[in-house]
């Protein structure tokens, strides 16, 4: 027992005037929280246990005993991990085969995409739509342009050497970019009160979510062509973009749906009594609450779309995890899948675990802001 | 111009109608004419034919002279196998994460937080190929098997379970407990001297369990003999990983649906059990779990369907499920992709509208009714 908690037991008349001390409210948080008891107490000692035999040998494998500095695999020494393997591979895994000497073009499109995206992104913004239709419309062409090059003297970059982390930043961007749109589309088609609209929408909305992506995506590889007048040939990489776009469309329109549900019929009512329109309506009063609601939910939908795109190394796209799986059948690097497949998780886990941070403080933030709006939990 | 908005959109949805009708018989058109240009007639007989390819992992008898038909029905036993293998350990681990994250022990609950998240942002197809490649690929030899508890063998050809071996004339026990669970859901709906039976059918299918217990001749364990194991049964790595994978990622969303769902449980119950003097381990068992279970239904008809779906995965470290072989061995084999993809979409719809059709009702079976 710490000096103050021993004093503060000593002489509880003091407590009144200065209040418990330091060491005694930490005596109290291990007590509530830990040792409450018999049971909670044996709990904590076996928790303690075994984190105390995972973490130590992992944090030598990771770090103490780990090489990071080296260019071959002789370099690799001791039981420690060979991060000198991912150091060595980062630009594969992170650009592909881009050029290198065309790689800054890379570099200067994501600098846009956050350019663009952080006014849409931020908690105040005014005109925020603007911004959003900006990032939906401008910064496609400017980054498409960049990318694909063949303009403004830019050497042309053809896609199959697009690949690693890049091509999963890209693809999940068209794919958030063109299922979004689809699916507020696809939502209100749902709710429609015209049968032949909500029945189609109903089944293409059914359809894709009864199905793998991993079907999805072979399809679009395999049988797109198919569908197609003979002799026009699509890119492999479009055929993947097409494929997310239409499935994720189907879950982007059932969130959306959900957030329709959400808004109070008196304000259509209302609106409706004003005069507007059916479209005016759901444009200016409807969506605009809907999206609110939505906003975590989409960004779910986004983290599971990004964590999705590793499926399109299976149809044969180089994306961070088929970067990785190369890498790792090179003979002069063997053995080294543990730090392959952590380095991926490890990329994943940041990105992923970032965004759903940032989806749970709109979510806290909406709310706060719940009782002034008109928007109601049904 | 229209002027009566009824009768506009019902005009606007024909010519939605039109477009779609295009725009499906233009695709088709143009599928129509390529397949014909192939000289291979569109039908399904091909599953007559024989297909010339062996299945390492089947759960019924299959050789490569068999037909593409047969391979079918094994492929959806291999999937369906390593779904429900899923489902059960990734519930039993969702549900155990789940109170976790909800105890009192800043400890425990935070580990359990660790988990969720880690595993909640990785995607599950690095997860399956690490378990794959970077665990169970990386296991010594046969002969230096390791040994887990209840006599498990671990090496580089997958886990070895041992398997209880039933006497010759168990099969009369064994109907006896299928007819007991068969009967347990009537006998719950049963009124016996005028009170309902209710929980106590739950007497039946541990009869049930006693029976097949009571037909057990010895278990079947495995040794190692020479350079490989013999007796119990393999579960090969393939398995091992999709399962490995499947479960623990799905039981880090499933802790979450019953975090959420055992908070929604009004406070008032906990507070009135606790006052009635019941254990906080009593309280959660029998007062706010069964609510919550309740409550769960739903969302974790999703998470099992989703799972199920995940299952194609199993493409990526060939374990033998329906996309591994019919999307791939299959389709470059018979060179019938239209027919082929059919076949696996319609088996996916297949099994997930069974699933959410069977869940649909045990959700009606629990849910609160209006007792009129």
């Amino acid at each position: 027992m710490t000096e103050a908690a021993a004093s503060a037991v000593r002489a509880p008349h003091k407590l009144s005037v200065e209040g418990p001390g330091r060491g005694w409210r930490v005596l109290v948080w291990l007590h509530r929280n830990l040792f409450s008891s018999i049971g909670n107490t044996v709990l904590t000692l076996a928790v303690v246990a075994a984190v105390l035999l995972v973490v130590p040998p992992f944090f030598r494998w990771a770090v103490t005993n780990a090489t990071l500095w080296g260019v071959t695999k002789s370099a690799c020494v001791g039981d420690g991990a060979c991060w000198a393997f991912v150091r060595m591979r980062l630009p594969i895994f992170i650009f592909g085969l881009f050029p290198p000497g065309e790689r800054w073009r890379v570099v200067l499109a994501f600098v846009l995409l956050v350019g663009f995206a952080i006014p849409v992104l931020r908690e105040r913004t005014r005109h925020r739509w603007i911004y959003l239709v900006a990032l939906l419309t401008v910064f496609p062409v400017l980054a498409g342009m960049l990318l694909v090059g063949g303009v403004a003297g830019l050497p042309f970059v053809d896609t199959n050497l697009w690949g690693g982390l890049m091509l999963d930043v890209t693809i999940s961007f068209v794919a958030v970019a063109g299922s979004l749109p689809l699916g507020i589309l696809l939502a209100f088609g749902r709710r429609s009160q015209l049968v032949v609209v909500r029945t189609l929408s109903v089944c293409f909305i059914e359809l894709w979510r009864g199905v793998p992506l991993l079907t999805v995506l072979f399809m679009a590889a395999v049988m797109l062509p198919l569908f197609l007048p003979h002799g026009i040939t699509v890119d492999r990489l479009i055929r993947a973009m097409v494929a997310l776009v239409l499935f994720n469309a189907a879950y982007m329109a059932e969130i959306v749906r959900g957030g329709l549900q959400g808004v109070a019929e008196e304000q259509e009512e209302a609106a409706a009594s004003l005069g507007l329109s059916w479209l005016h309506v759901q444009g200016f009063v409807v969506l605009p609450q809907a999206m609110r609601i939505v906003v975590p939910g989409i960004i779910n939908t986004v983290v599971d779309l990004f964590k999705d795109t590793t499926l399109v190394t299976i149809v044969g796209l180089s994306d961070l995890l088929g970067m990785v799986d190369q890498a790792l059948k090179d003979p002069a690097w063997l053995g080294l899948a543990t730090e392959g497949y952590a380095f991926t998780a490890l990329v994943f886990f940041v990105c992923c675990f970032a965004m759903s941070a940032y989806g749970r403080s709109v979510e806290r933030h909406l709310r706060r802001g719940h009782a002034t709006t008109g928007v109601r939990k049904r | 111009m229209v002027r009566r908005p009824s009768r506009r959109a019902r005009i606007a949805q024909w010519f939605v109608l039109l477009g779609v009708a295009a725009a499906v018989w233009y695709l088709f058109s143009n599928a129509a004419e390529n397949i014909g240009r192939r000289n291979v007639p569109f039908g399904f007989g091909y599953l007559g034919n024989t297909a010339n390819f062996d299945i390492p992992f089947r759960l019924i008898d299959f050789a490569p002279g068999d037909t593409y038909g047969r391979a079918l029905l094994v492929c959806l036993l291999n999937t369906l196998l390593v779904s429900a293998m899923s489902i059960v350990t990734a519930t039993l681990l969702g549900l155990l994460v789940g109170i976790m994250r909800l105890s009192t022990n800043w400890l425990v609950r935070n580990l359990a937080l660790g988990f969720i998240e880690l595993v909640r942002n990785t995607p599950i197809l690095v997860q399956i190929v690490f378990w794959y490649v970077a665990v169970l690929q990386t296991l010594p030899g046969p002969r230096q098997s390791i040994a887990l508890l209840g006599g498990i063998l671990l090496n580089i050809r997958g886990i070895y379970l041992p398997v209880p071996v039933f006497a010759a004339d168990a099969a009369t026990l064994g109907w006896v407990a299928l007819a007991l669970l068969v009967a347990t859901p009537l006998a719950w709906r049963l009124r016996l001297a005028g009170r309902p039976i209710g929980v106590k059918a739950l007497v039946l299918p541990l009869l049930a369990l006693a029976c097949v217990a009571f037909g057990i001749a010895h278990v079947d364990a495995p040794t190692l003999q020479g350079f490989n194991i013999a007796g119990g049964v393999q579960l090969p790595p393939e398995l091992a990983a999709l399962w490995a994978g499947l479960s623990i990622y799905a039981a880090a969303f499933i802790a979450e649906i019953v975090r959420s769902t055992i908070q929604a449980v009004q406070h008032g119950q906990r507070e009135a059990a606790l006052s009635l003097g019941l254990k906080p381990g009593l309280v959660l068992f029998l007062v706010v779990l069964p609510q919550a279970l309740r409550m769960m239904v739903p969302p974790m008809t999703s998470q099992y369907l989703n799972l199920i779906k995940s299952s194609s995965l199993g493409a990526a470290v060939a374990y033998p499920e329906i996309f591994q072989i019919f999307a791939g061995t299959v389709l470059n084999q018979s060179g019938r992709e239209t027919e082929t993809f059919l076949i696996v979409m319609a088996v996916f719809l297949g099994i997930n509208l069974s699933v959410s059709a069977v869940m649909n009702w045990f959700n009606r079976l629990v849910s609160l009714q209006v007792v009129r």
